[in-house]
């Protein structure tokens, strides 16, 4: 071939080696240092700062503040300030205006929040770019048009906000989860403290800008950043009415006990190890793309990841086939190039923990099975991982690994499927994959999962309640459910 | 005669080697029906999904430099109007030779492709560029078999189909009978097209190439289109081509990605390669692009050959050339700085 932009004759050794085509940094505007954003303005924490890293390159991207119990204290002072005097005194179409002016402001600039949370958090750019940061901008605008609509929430005529809702949310998708906590929050009328993850507080950070950018009342969204020991300052902070956390099971765990008799309402979402069941009358090259999206976006890093695949028997070998065929043409490298399908890992902690389960998966007898692709020197990365011959009793079908790994069971028959698929402590995420309708419903029918997918998987909706089963948490994010996790009807009042 | 105990002789049909080699000796309308409808299931959703992801791929610089020459090698430079002349199919034979007169390092397209009464003065305009796109020389195709309707009895059909190979096609485009598909009339559809395959025969025992084209926009759906794929390979089509360009939504990026499954599925099945013609509707480099991220994410780099994998087009050319000027000047020219045809 020649080459356009030389003229030079130059051998193409591979079409599938696509040219990189990075996504700009330019378009950011990065501070070198962030503070804690109280009552409206930036501070600065008490606490010692700690860097936040690019997991890609391991590079140093900002400083930011960490909070120790006075900061939040201050923070929840404000809040409570800010429902009292301004946020709880607004009509609901005064709420809902400010909340259509954060999504607009969201969607005007998703290019420069998609490229900070892949450069944060490592996720691939096509990911924040078409998932991420379109749902976060979803989510406000969804909630905006309830603002002025809550006689119509299921709780009865006139329900009340809480009051400060206090929220700490994970690192897997930053802002989207911040968008689940805050703004059906603030639409209901409660004001927020809300704690991003330590690794990924940028994304937040910037939100913060855009919260000034739209004039929100000072107080009304405070964020703090910093690690468990702030969180733990926060959600047994003895002014919060609410309680709203998604994380890991131990740590929901811990706040449960921590705050009960304490009269906060609380929501968790914690794990899970969600069953993909694929039976032998699926359209079989869309189930191997589901099962891909399965287990396969975002790292693997989804509480409601397909993590389980129950593969009938007598298509287990040709779907286990075709994913192996499909997993050698992902693209795993720079978070920030438009063609990378699996970003870096988001923390060596985290890469620990599923190198760690993968080793105990093989030594306890599965089949390990690893896509070929070059792994980057820098950064934290893990190839896709799949484990085949997992019995129900191995640690890597019963534990969540939160990683690009899918552990590969079979069934017989559909109600061996069903027992399977609840034999779990979680129960957040289900998928079902069969061309028969009826099949679908009746299975769906008894599994013990929040969220079923049919069909398809990792699908979200701002119109669609969001939770789980048994260890997976309790509580719904989205829709209307969603709006009953901040609000307090006739049969039960805020304290 | 008692017809209840009396064993009834399905009648067989046309002895095809692929069709044989996988279903068995015993090859009738029943059998054939069993195989196409024990596929699995297509979910519309699911693939439509993926197509709109495959299109999501940013190809840039050198890729995209190697994109552009590859989409010309691939195109079937096409002309199927009732108001063609041997003037029109000279000029259209002096673009596919030289497609862009200010830059000669420009690749030359696959083939041409005309209707059958053209062909004679396709080959007589090429001349010695006449002949294998692998040797860098341009192949003539004809559209054969009542095109684009195919409603017409059998015999005319292979006439058409013989009149065009005589008079040196190298290519025969044919058309299902979409009709006889729709009825569940699998047998009909099969046998035709074994038929149009012997119809393709040269006297030195060498056959011209038959493409089949299903016209994806009457099967109407994926699991349709699924199973006419089946069919017209096992009946020994060596490409499945999506449409005539007659018909509205003529091809679509889901439809060649299912059409691409399949022969990625026959491939693996039996390692014999089978090739996938879009036609109709693929008028920009962007869209072309996007064509060629699915054929290699989909069957693999190696189908991107004139063999394997063609564009039927008639403005794409253009765009291309327009988009390959850009990468080499920097500028973008305009509509007039590329030759009509």
């Amino acid at each position: 071939m020649t080459d356009a932009l030389t003229g030079h004759s130059v051998k193409q050794a591979s079409f599938l080696d696509y040219a990189p085509a990075p996504e700009s940094t330019s378009i950011l505007h990065l501070k070198k240092s962030y503070g804690l954003f109280i009552d409206g303005a930036f501070v600065k924490g008490h606490g010692t700062p700690f860097k936040t890293i690019s997991p890609a390159t391991e590079v140093t991207i900002a400083e930011i503040a960490n909070a120790n119990a006075k900061d939040v204290d201050a923070a929840v002072a404000a809040a409570r300030k800010a429902y009292d005097r301004t946020w709880s005194k607004l009509s609901g179409a005064d709420r809902g205006k400010y909340l259509f002016r954060i999504a607009r402001l969201v969607q005007e600039r998703a290019r420069e929040l998609a490229v900070a949370e892949s450069l944060d958090n490592g996720k691939p750019i096509k990911e924040s770019r078409d998932v991420d940061v379109p749902l976060v901008a979803a989510w406000f605008f969804y909630y905006a048009g309830w603002a002025d609509k809550l006689d119509y929430a299921g709780l009865g005529p006139n329900p009340k906000a809480l009051g400060v809702a206090a929220q700490v949310i994970p690192w897997n998708f930053p802002l989207l989860m911040l968008a689940w906590k805050i703004a059906p929050a603030l639409a209901a009328g409660n004001t927020v403290v809300i704690k991003p993850a330590e690794t990924t507080s940028l994304s937040a950070l910037l939100f913060a800008e855009i919260l000034q950018q739209a004039d929100l009342p000072a107080g009304v969204v405070n964020i703090v950043t910093g690690a468990g020991d702030t969180g733990e300052a926060l959600v047994n902070h003895p002014d919060v009415n609410k309680v709203a956390f998604t994380g890991s099971t131990a740590v929901g765990r811990a706040i449960a006990k921590s705050i009960a008799g304490s009269g906060k309402k609380l929501t968790l979402e914690l794990g899970g190890k969600a069953a993909n069941i694929v039976f032998d009358d699926a359209p079989l090259d869309q189930a191997v793309e589901g099962i891909v999206n399965g287990i396969f976006f975002n790292q693997g890093h989804v509480c409601c990841a397909g993590s389980r695949l129950l593969v009938q028997e007598n298509v287990h070998e040709e779907v286990v086939d075709r994913l192996k065929n499909r997993l050698s043409t992902l693209r795993l490298g720079d978070p920030l190039d438009k063609n990378t399908d699996i970003g870096a890992i988001n923390s060596r902690e985290q890469l620990e923990r599923i190198r760690e389960l993968s080793d105990i998966g093989e030594k306890e007898g599965a089949q390990r099975w690893t896509a070929p692709c070059a792994i980057p020197e820098k950064g934290f990365w893990f190839a896709p991982t799949i484990f085949d011959n997992v019995s129900t009793s191995s640690t890597i079908a019963r534990e969540e690994i939160f990683g690009p790994v899918l552990s590969v069971l079979t069934f017989r028959t559909p109600a061996e499927a069903i027992a399977k698929a609840n034999n779990t402590p979680y129960g957040l995420s289900a998928g079902i994959w069969s061309d028969k309708g009826s099949k679908i419903l009746a299975v769906a029918d008894q599994l013990r999962a929040g969220v079923i997918w049919a069909n398809t998987f990792n699908r979200f909706d701002p119109a669609s309640p969001f939770g789980g089963y048994k260890e997976s948490g309790y509580g719904r994010e989205g829709g209307r459910q969603g709006l009953t996790a901040y609000l307090s009807g006739a049969g039960w009042s805020a304290k | 005669m008692n017809a209840s105990t009396q064993a009834v002789a399905l009648p067989q049909l046309a002895p095809a080697q692929r069709a044989i080699g996988l279903i068995g000796s015993d090859l009738t309308e029943k059998s054939l029906r069993l195989h196409l409808e024990g596929l699995p299931g297509v979910d519309a959703v699911g693939l439509e999904q993926r197509a709109a992801g495959l299109g999501t791929r940013s190809i840039k610089t050198t890729s995209k430099a190697w994109a552009l020459d590859t989409i010309i090698r691939l195109i079937d430079l096409t002309t199927l109007e009732g108001a063609d002349t041997p003037g029109k199919v000279r000029s259209l034979v002096a673009k596919a030779m030289n497609p862009d007169p200010s830059d000669t390092s420009t690749p030359r397209v696959a083939a041409v492709c005309v209707y059958g009464d053209m062909v004679p003065y396709a080959t007589e305009a090429l001349g010695a560029s006449h002949g294998d796109p692998d040797a860098g020389l341009i192949s003539v195709a004809a559209v054969a078999t009542a095109f684009p309707s195919g409603r017409a009895s059998l015999p005319v059909k292979l006439a058409d189909t013989a009149d065009a190979v005589a008079n040196g096609a190298d290519e025969i485009d044919m058309v299902i009978d979409r009709g006889a598909f729709l009825a569940g009339n699998y047998g009909l559809v099969f046998d035709q097209i074994v038929a149009v395959k012997e119809a393709c025969r040269r006297e030195d025992g060498s056959y011209a190439h038959l493409k089949v084209i299903l016209e994806t926009g009457e099967l109407n759906t994926y699991d349709n289109v699924r199973r006419a794929s089946w069919l017209a390979i096992l009946a020994g089509g060596d490409f499945i081509k999506t449409s005539t360009g007659k018909v509205a939504p003529a091809a679509t990026l889901p439809v060649t990605l299912l059409m691409l499954e399949v022969v990625r599925d026959w491939h693996r099945l039996t390692g014999e390669r089978i090739g996938v013609k879009p036609a109709g509707g693929i008028r920009t480099s962007k869209d072309a692009i996007k064509y060629l991220v699915t054929v290699a994410e989909t069957a693999g780099e190696e189908w991107l050959t004139p063999h394997l994998f063609r564009f039927g087009a008639s403005s794409l050319l253009n765009d291309v050339l327009l988009q390959r000027q850009k990468l080499t000047t920097g500028r973008y020219s305009g509509p007039d700085y590329v030759t009509i045809d």
